[in-house]
């Protein structure tokens, strides 16, 4: 099989996106559980967060002309791939305390893994990163570890 | 209440239908901040994209299998860890039903570990997954 990944593609593993702070609000845990159906008072209330509710504030917030004709934000942690095509893949959390409104969260994504497999129907790029969330004490909250498929 | 004791591999989780209307699906990605417009833009994710219609967001279907546990347990256990896999595409509109069950149970952790799944009409699994959940 030919080496999709070049060496300074390869460079990449290991390094961080620049750590995003937030302030988690009684209302942002609302309006997630509204959205996401929970049925659990303590979600509806905003009193404790849902498992995923992290997932947004991985999102970078950028100005609309900065966003691509798909409307996504160009993820600045992945280096240009010679697959194109990205999926999601999976998602596996390891959770330390929970989310409560008022906490004060920082939020790193790092670069964990880069490598190719052969799939049923040609080359597959796996891109494996951590999302890690702490308190702004360090005290961890989450890790989170993800991964893409590029084809 | 949920009882460690009672618990058994192969327990049924309660099962729930969820069917995100374009409303639902708008809020999510406002609350998640997700522009994508395969999300929101039916043209754009037919004609640019291909799919048959608006998809419905993986972590949004995610979530709907993290409730099958977090509404099981209630405030009688605690997660642990959670994870799902994006196996195929969902579109709005379509009846998600989210479920799972027992795996393993560890009398010395207190421990359940639990399998999930959501499958669309078909009865194809979109979203698998799995928890484990700590009992005090």
């Amino acid at each position: 099989m030919a080496e999709l990944l070049s060496p300074e593609i390869k460079a990449c593993i290991g390094q961080a996106s620049p750590s995003i702070h937030v302030e988690v609000t009684r209302r942002d845990l609302r309006k997630y559980a509204v959205s996401t159906g929970q049925k659990a008072k303590k979600y509806l209330d905003g009193d404790v967060a849902p498992p995923l509710f992290h997932f947004g504030y991985a999102m970078e917030i950028l100005p609309v002309d900065e966003l691509r004709k798909d409307g996504i934000a160009e993820d600045k942690l992945i280096p240009e791939l010679p697959l194109k095509r990205l999926m999601a893949g999976s998602s596996d959390t390891v959770y330390h305390r929970p989310i409560h409104a008022g906490d004060k969260l920082v939020v790193t994504r790092k670069l964990k893994d880069l490598y190719e497999k052969e799939g049923r129907t040609g080359p597959l790029i796996f891109v494996v990163t951590e999302v890690v969330v702490e308190t702004e004490a360090g005290e961890p909250v989450l890790n989170e570890t993800t991964s893409l498929i590029a084809r | 209440m949920l009882n460690f004791d009672t618990i058994k591999v192969g327990d049924a989780l309660p099962s729930r239908e969820h069917t995100a209307n374009i409303v639902q699906l708008f809020m999510y990605n406002a609350a998640i901040w997700n522009p994508h417009r395969i999300h929101f833009d039916h043209a754009y994710a037919t004609e640019e994209e291909g799919y048959p219609g608006i998809v419905l967001d993986g972590p949004l279907q995610g979530d709907w299998i993290g409730q099958v546990v977090t509404d099981w347990i209630g405030d009688d256990a605690t997660l642990v860890s959670f994870g799902y896999t994006n196996r195929r595409a969902a579109m709005l509109g379509e009846t998600m039903t989210a479920g799972g069950k027992v795996e393993e149970k560890n009398e010395q952790t207190r421990e359940v570990k639990v399998s999930l799944y959501l499958q669309n009409g078909e009865g194809e699994v979109t979203i698998p997954g799995h928890a484990v959940v700590r009992f005090a």
